[in-house]
């Protein structure tokens, strides 16, 4: 019988998602609950990943990936996510964040230097943009970078860096012309790696979710970075600090699919076990309106994730597409948790079932990637006319089974 | 030399309670179906042995052609090649139908077939006795619950099987039907590039023609197909101020239901 989903995924994709599921099943679903309370980052999860090839998944095999194309990178950032936002949180950020960053702007010898052993999963990677005083207004970075002949000079701080305490590669977004108008036009774009002078990292504690994955600040003191470590030309940073997001909120979006499915999933079964006034509370409207209202949202985000990832297959710019995915989808994986907290009633409000920290988890996705406010202000703007994506001077690689593959 | 692993499509184990008597009754189950988990030692088993012994590995399957997803997993963790019996060779037929079914398909792939593995039982099934009927069939040594293959060498094999409470070291002559414990192995997950192999892979289909099983009538039939009625279960906390009165309150409890 032909799955009414056969228009998005073929039956490559159907074995991916069965692997992805299994594995998070199995890797990741036993301890998460433990290392959830302990805040603590499972020290096995990488080497997993990267065993299984997760971490270069839509990665050509020239460069150490698996070859696959972009909607795997989708299915197996929901499955990761159906169990928990730490796990995908790696595939946004080493994957999407980073490793396509340089796959898209790289030059042949940084992709073979840096972005082979980060496919492999043998150098770990992570996205450096957010300082204390410039979130969503990423111009107002304070952070600099000075060129001193073969090198430049690093400074500044990063905070709210995922994976900041474990990773290898730091691609950090600093000024290299304070004074340039707009100011925008000043940033560029380093890979700066932890064995270099003056790095330092450390980690944050009281999050109020993602608790099993790492997020931490990231210090730059007088860091001197060779040029051949600069990804793009001068001043392009800003450009590829967008694109990276344009990878990475796409993974995110699709994580908050696979989050929602699981808010569905857990209510199912509760509805249903549940008995009040002498019925199962699946039988009462008013939480069959909960119900309706995930399987909405389940539906629809998984549209508009998967034309996305469609959209990247084909060679396609996508910034607009992506940014409402990821809105809609983190909005709708918040609520979907909030509504199944409220059908599991008081046993959803302790860390007995995992519905709690779904909810946590849920609500970083709504503010990391591009708050949920300048996602609509994009929305808005594009449509107005206000706002145009440009053409880049290096767009993200169409998907090219042979050429990705290397197989005939 | 070749190595065959036998291998089973079953519905998910998580969804099997979802299955209607209807549906087991026609063979139409609509949920997800997927390679019988105990399949998975066997298939691990053979791509571990093809390795160490410069063999190939093939795996076969009886069911509906369109049922090729549990050996596209078994060619996706590295199986070499697959092979699908149809179902309706040995329709109407009961578990000694099938064995000679997967015999002769066993036997269709050549004389250097030295090694078939199989998982100890199907999920769906439960019968456990499908690779004894084909060690049967094909008058070959038996060898079942194995935890670790020791050693093959001048035609024999070494073999550690565990029993209640036991662990034993038997030697057979080859060729040999096995059927693999849980302990043996860790089937490993499907690769990519094993993905993507499995979805180029051609699986051949084995009907009537290849496969003639003359119509004796089956010895066992189902005469009944039902749910077991489902078991109302009452839950009671035991009170108590103390972890001692709880605790005989408990003992109370147990006593008064005989079970101590
Ligand atoms: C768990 C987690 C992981 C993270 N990982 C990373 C990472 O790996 N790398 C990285 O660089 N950063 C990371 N971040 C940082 C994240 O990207 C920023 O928090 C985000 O961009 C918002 O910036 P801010 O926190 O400074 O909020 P602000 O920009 O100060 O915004 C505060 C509020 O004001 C609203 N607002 C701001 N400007 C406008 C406007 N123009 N119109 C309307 N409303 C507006 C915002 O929507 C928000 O509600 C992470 C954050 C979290 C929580």
């Amino acid at each position: 019988m032909t799955s009414p989903l056969a228009f998005l995924f073929n039956e490559e994709h159907e074995m991916v998602r069965r692997l992805a599921r299994d594995f998070a099943a199995k890797e990741i679903a036993p301890k998460i609950k433990e290392l959830d309370r302990q805040q603590r980052f499972d020290p096995e999860l990488l080497p997993k990943m990267a065993a299984q090839g997760f971490l270069g998944i839509c990665i050509p095999a020239r460069y150490g990936g698996a070859g696959m194309d972009y909607i795997s990178l989708g299915i197996v950032s929901e499955e990761l996510e159906y169990v928990d936002t730490s796990a995908r949180v790696v595939m946004s950020v080493h994957v999407g964040l980073n490793s396509l960053g340089v796959f898209q702007w790289g030059t042949e010898e940084q992709k073979q230097r840096f972005l082979v052993p980060q496919a492999q999963g043998e150098r770990i990677a992570c996205f450096c943009l957010t300082e204390p005083n410039a979130g969503s207004d990423v111009q107002a970075m304070r952070a600099t970078a000075r060129r001193e002949g073969d090198v430049y000079v690093l400074n500044g701080e990063k905070v709210w860096i995922s994976l900041a305490d474990v990773a290898d590669h730091f691609l950090v977004f600093a000024k290299t012309d304070p004074q340039a108008d707009p100011p925008y036009r000043g940033i560029s774009a380093f890979m700066v790696t932890r064995d270099m002078a003056g790095v330092t990292t450390g980690s944050y504690h009281g999050k109020l979710g993602v608790r099993a994955g790492n997020t931490g600040w990231v210090k730059l003191d007088n860091v001197e970075v060779p040029v051949e470590n600069r990804i793009g030309q001068e001043g392009e940073g800003f450009k590829i600090a967008m694109s990276c997001l344009d990878n990475g909120r796409y993974t995110v979006a699709a994580g908050a699919l696979g989050l929602i499915r699981a808010c569905l999933d857990a209510s199912i079964r509760y509805a249903q076990e549940r008995e009040t006034f002498g019925v199962p509370i699946a039988r009462h409207q008013l939480v069959k309106r909960m119900i309706s209202l995930m399987v909405q949202r389940r539906d629809i985000g998984q549209l508009l994730v998967y034309k996305v990832g469609w959209m990247k297959n084909m060679g396609l710019p996508h910034s607009r597409e992506v940014a409402l995915a990821k809105w809609f989808c983190t909005d709708a994986s918040f609520d979907s948790a909030s509504d199944a907290i409220q059908i599991h009633g008081a046993y959803g409000y302790s860390d007995e079932y995992d519905v709690e920290r779904y909810l946590r988890n849920s609500k970083g996705a709504v503010i990391y990637e591009g708050t949920r406010e300048i996602q609509q202000l994009m929305q808005a703007e594009y449509e107005l006319g206000l706002r145009k994506r440009p053409r880049l001077r290096c767009e993200l690689p169409a998907y090219d089974p042979a050429e990705w593959t290397g197989e005939t | 030399m070749k190595v065959v692993a036998l291998i089973k499509q079953t519905p998910d184990t998580a969804e099997l309670p979802k299955v209607s008597v209807d549906e087991a009754r026609s063979g139409q189950i609509q949920t997800t179906m997927v390679i019988n988990p105990w399949d998975e030692f066997a298939a691990e088993e053979a791509i571990q042995l093809a390795d160490r012994l410069g063999a190939t590995s093939v795996a076969i399957s009886m069911g509906r052609p369109d049922q090729t997803d549990a050996l596209k997993h078994a060619l996706a963790m590295g199986i070499q090649s697959a092979v699908l019996v149809d179902e309706a060779v040995a329709a109407e037929g009961d578990e000694w139908t099938a064995a000679e079914a997967l015999a002769q398909a066993i036997r269709l792939q050549g004389d250097d077939v030295q090694i078939v593995l199989a998982g100890k039982m199907s999920v769906d099934g439960n019968s456990g006795l499908i690779h004894v009927g084909v060690a049967c069939k094909l008058g070959w040594s038996l060898l079942v619950n194995v935890t670790r293959i020791a050693e093959v060498a001048d035609g024999r094999i070494t073999v550690e099987r565990s029993f209640e409470g036991g662990q034993e070291v038997v030697q057979v002559p080859l060729p040999v039907v096995i059927s693999v414990a849980k302990e043996i192995n860790e089937p490993r997950y499907p690769s990519f590039m094993g993905i993507r192999k499995a979805n180029r892979a051609q699986i051949p289909v084995l009907g009537k023609d290849e496969i003639p099983i003359s119509p004796a009538p089956p010895r066992a039939r189902w005469e009944n197909l039902r749910k077991p009625e489902q078991r109302t279960v009452q839950v009671k906390i035991i009170q108590g101020a103390t972890p001692q009165e709880k605790a005989a309150g408990l003992v109370d409890a147990l006593l008064a239901e005989k079970v101590i």
